[in-house]
């Protein structure tokens, strides 16, 4: 027990809270550098209509299907099939308005959200029942789902024309100079992070990635929670569907195909431990932004194609490294400041 | 004992009585029986392997009972799941403490369970107040927000404590929770037991150290073997009467030890010490010899061990085998020195579970069966057969897989394996755990007969019966330390036990 003169609130505390927070508050740095190096290059990135919207709209679907993953990256699992999920529910929505003409768009997205969720809770249910790693059972999923794809759309594809006009609008429509997309996703954003933080049901997520073992014993609803994580990242898959049909208009059976590493390297790069238990939906916001608007900033900056996967490999390498250091100092200060005391 | 008011109903807060559990075919408990009042702290000893720690899961929810009666003040109740008993007021504080590592302390004594506002909103504020008045009302001073990574076993189990107090439980067990403090630490945490004590909880507090149970305790429960022996008020027994009860056996007939040449020395360990977890280790083992290395879980043997065989690492001190030195953090030079080590826990250490019979027996020697660099299963087979047969392993085939094998088997298995490499000294760490008597017997007479062979052994065991009837000389542990010495004639279950519970006396 300490035998500490210090008062309750020790210095430690703060830095390490500092250390937290600039962990989010680096990868923005990341962020902002980048653009400003893109829009000295060329002005146009930042100071036109189109640039300051493709800026916000380019990473927005990207950020829902970036927030799911985090959610369930900190449990401890991994969703690898939202890449699929987001595919399906697409052409989910596409053939909505082909197949029932004059369906209200509000209708589309809660059917899309809630198809999105039941794949999702499938993923939850095998990895929570069955007890195989969400690895291998959603590396299974992201093959079946979308085989099921292929095999419903076969080589039709979804066009533009056969979308409604206003449902089109939604993709490119601004609020005042601001994507609709984009606020949507700041909307469940902002939700989503005020979950995590502030609810039971998000500690315990937090909780359950932290020592699986020592939530069995706390007696936390561990197998709820995971389904409840799972279902949260098909259903945001599931909405990132309707908005990519949204904004792209035109849907084929590969629709998304990918975009699980995206998602999966977006939240690594934001800060959001492969291993469970650390890091916040906000940092996997952010590397979402990150990692999309380095796709475009890197041409701007006159280096050549074959580099700029790359660089997204560096960035993810060097995340997971830094990341690696940090909790090395951390662990090294804690037990200084229980010495200490 | 004080009688909380209002308290007209005398049954007990916690009972259990002739519970019975086994696993598979290995009976972790007979009969395990305890009675705790309200308001009363009630030691519960017994050897490790006594089935204490098996009672102490049936009454966390972590394992359900096979048979037998379990009552919480009158009412009989069974729990499914860890949920079930932490509803009905029991907290049980392990020697490990397990909380969560990234949550910040304060997370940790509310996870589940955290005050609510509106929309679900956690009540920082409140939730803080009250782990500031907890730990204020314990005396403690830890800082609430930092994370639980880093903190002392101590720390940790105060905030076990303070889980317990703020979920308001009626039953609160402690398994061993002294056997990682310091004296400061002890004293604390006897404070905090006798105020809970006083507010009328009833406590079970499992430990090895007899002074801390006569110091703190009203009743003792003594268990052996997997059934209850005796209970008594702590005012009307003696340390003398209770290690005559949790040993109570007849040593000497289970074990027929060889007479053996004692020769040269093998092993020669040097001042062995790695900070935090054992300190200046010097032991000698010599051709023909068993020593028996002696002492509770924890007291760092195995550590030892996996440091002399370079497992893990050592700051000082050195490790020679037949005069030449053993490098440090190189298992492989150790193997090809002739230094093997069967280690404790065989499902996770010594077997490739999923592997056959005979690869498991030939994975140590794979470099000297291998042809070219290639392993066919006929080199394996033939070689896995002369050791399946020497130790009578007993499977169909060879190729069984490791996992399905009985207990006994899969040591002498993991036996096979090492001794295939023709050791010169082998360590072997906990040789017969939880497996059949039969089978034990076995694997004594080997080791026997090995060491009559002129091998050097020095077997780590936590079975007292064992360490008397099986080794020339007894080396205890405690707490890091080589705590006495103990020739095969002088030694008994008293004086070892007492070696291994109090440090002071013996140091030398």
């Amino acid at each position: 027990m300490s035998t500490a003169t210090t008062t309750p609130t020790s210095n430690v505390t703060k830095r390490l809270g500092a250390i937290g927070k600039a962990r989010e508050f680096g990868i923005l740095l990341a962020l902002v550098i980048v653009i400003i190096a893109a829009t000295a290059a060329n002005p146009n990135f930042l100071f036109s209509a189109d640039g300051w919207r493709d800026l916000l709209l380019t990473p927005s679907i990207l950020v829902l299907v970036a927030v799911g993953q985090a959610i369930v990256l900190i449990t401890r699992n991994v969703d690898l099939s939202v890449g699929s999920v987001l595919g399906l529910t697409a052409y989910l929505t596409g053939r909505l308005f082909i197949d029932f003409p004059g369906i209200p768009i509000i209708a589309v997205f809660v059917i899309a959200v809630a198809f999105g969720g039941v794949l999702g809770l499938i993923n939850g249910a095998l990895v929570a029942f069955a007890k195989v790693p969400a690895m291998v059972i959603t590396l299974g999923t992201l093959y079946a789902y979308r085989g099921i794809n292929v095999l419903w759309t076969g080589s039709d594809r979804i066009n533009a024309s056969d979308l409604p006009k206003s449902f089109l609008a939604l993709g490119t429509e601004q609020f005042l100079t601001i994507p609709i997309l984009t606020i949507i996703a700041l909307v469940v954003l902002i939700i989503a992070g005020w979950y995590m933080k502030n609810t039971r049901g998000g500690r315990e997520f937090y909780a359950i990635g932290s020592d699986p073992a020592a939530a069995e014993l706390y007696g936390l609803r561990v197998t709820r929670r995971l389904l409840t994580a799972f279902l949260l990242s098909g259903a945001l898959a599931g909405l990132g569907g309707v908005l990519y049909a949204a904004r792209y208009g035109t849907i084929n059976s590969q629709a998304g195909s990918g975009w699980e590493l995206d998602a999966v390297g977006a939240a690594v790069i934001g800060g959001v431990a492969i291993v469970g238990g650390v890091g916040s939906v906000w940092g996997a916001a952010i590397g979402a932004v990150l990692l999309l608007t380095i796709n475009r900033a890197l041409p701007i900056l006159g280096i050549p194609d074959f580099w700029q996967r790359a660089v997204v490999g560096v960035l993810i390498i060097g995340a997971i490294v830094l990341d690696r250091v940090l909790a090395v100092r951390q662990k090294r200060k804690l037990i200084e400041a229980r010495d200490d005391s | 004992m004080t009688i909380p008011p209002g308290a007209a109903d005398p049954a007990p807060a916690l009972e259990l009585r002739d519970i019975r559990k086994s696993f598979g075919s290995v009976v972790a408990l007979r009969s395990g029986t305890i009675e705790v009042d309200a308001g009363s702290i009630h030691a519960l000893v017994g050897e490790n392997g006594a089935g204490k720690s098996t009672l102490v899961k049936i009454v966390a929810g972590l394992y359900r009972r096979d048979a037998g009666v379990f009552r919480l003040e009158g009412a009989e109740v069974d729990f499914t799941s860890t949920a079930d008993s932490k509803a009905a007021g029991i907290a049980v504080i392990y020697q490990e403490p397990t909380l969560f590592p990234d949550l910040s302390v304060t997370e940790n004594v509310f996870m589940g369970r955290q005050p609510v506002g509106r929309f679900g909103r956690i009540d920082r504020k409140a939730m803080r107040a009250e782990v500031d008045g907890l730990f204020q009302r314990l005396g403690v001073r830890i800082d609430p927000d930092r994370p639980a990574d880093g903190l002392s076993i101590a720390d940790q189990q105060v905030i076990e404590i303070a889980k317990a107090i703020s979920l308001d439980a009626k039953v609160l067990i402690m398994d061993e929770p002294t056997a990682a403090l310091s004296g400061v630490e002890v004293d604390r945490l006897f404070q905090i037991a006798r105020s809970l004590r006083d507010e009328g909880r009833a406590i079970v507090f499992i430990s090895h150290r007899f002074d801390e149970v006569f110091d703190l305790c009203d009743t003792v429960t003594v268990m052996r073997d997997g059934a209850y022996i005796s209970t008594s008020r702590i005012a009307d027994t003696n340390v003398d009467e209770i290690v005559r009860q949790m040993v109570g056996r007849d040593v000497t007939e289970l074990f027929p030890k060889q007479e053996t040449t004692i020769g040269d020395p093998l092993l020669e360990v040097e001042g062995l010490t790695s900070a935090g977890i054992f300190h200046d280790i010097t032991l000698t083992v010599r051709s023909g010899e068993i020593v028996g290395l002696a002492g509770l879980v924890g007291a760092g043997r195995s550590e030892v061990a996996r440091a002399i065989f370079g497992v893990d690492h050592y700051q000082s001190g050195t490790v020679r085998l037949n005069g030449k030195p053993v490098p440090a953090k190189s298992p492989t030079a150790a193997m090809r020195l002739g230094l093997a080590l069967v280690p404790e826990d065989r499902r996770k250490q010594g077997l490739v579970l999923d592997s056959s019979v005979s690869r498991n027996t030939t994975l140590a020697i794979r470099e000297q069966l291998a042809k070219f660099g290639i392993i066919t299963s006929g080199f394996e087979n033939r070689a896995a057969r002369v050791w399946a047969s020497r130790l009578e392993v007993k499977t169909n085939a060879l190729s069984t897989v490791a996992g399905t094998l009985s207990g006994g088997n899969q040591q002498k298995v993991v036996l096979g394996k090492w001794l295939a490499t023709e050791p010169t000294v082998l360590i072997i760490d906990e040789p017969t755990r939880g497996i059949d008597v039969g089978t034990k017997a076995e694997v004594h007479r080997l080791l026997s007969e090995l060491a009559g062979q002129g091998m050097g052994i020095l077997m780590i065991s936590s079975e007292l019966p064992e360490v008397l009837g099986m080794a020339d000389r007894v080396l205890v542990m405690r707490e890091g330390r080589i705590t006495a010495e103990i020739d095969r004639a002088d030694a008994t279950s008293e004086n070892v036990m007492f070696a291994a519970t109090h440090a002071e006396e013996q140091h030398s």
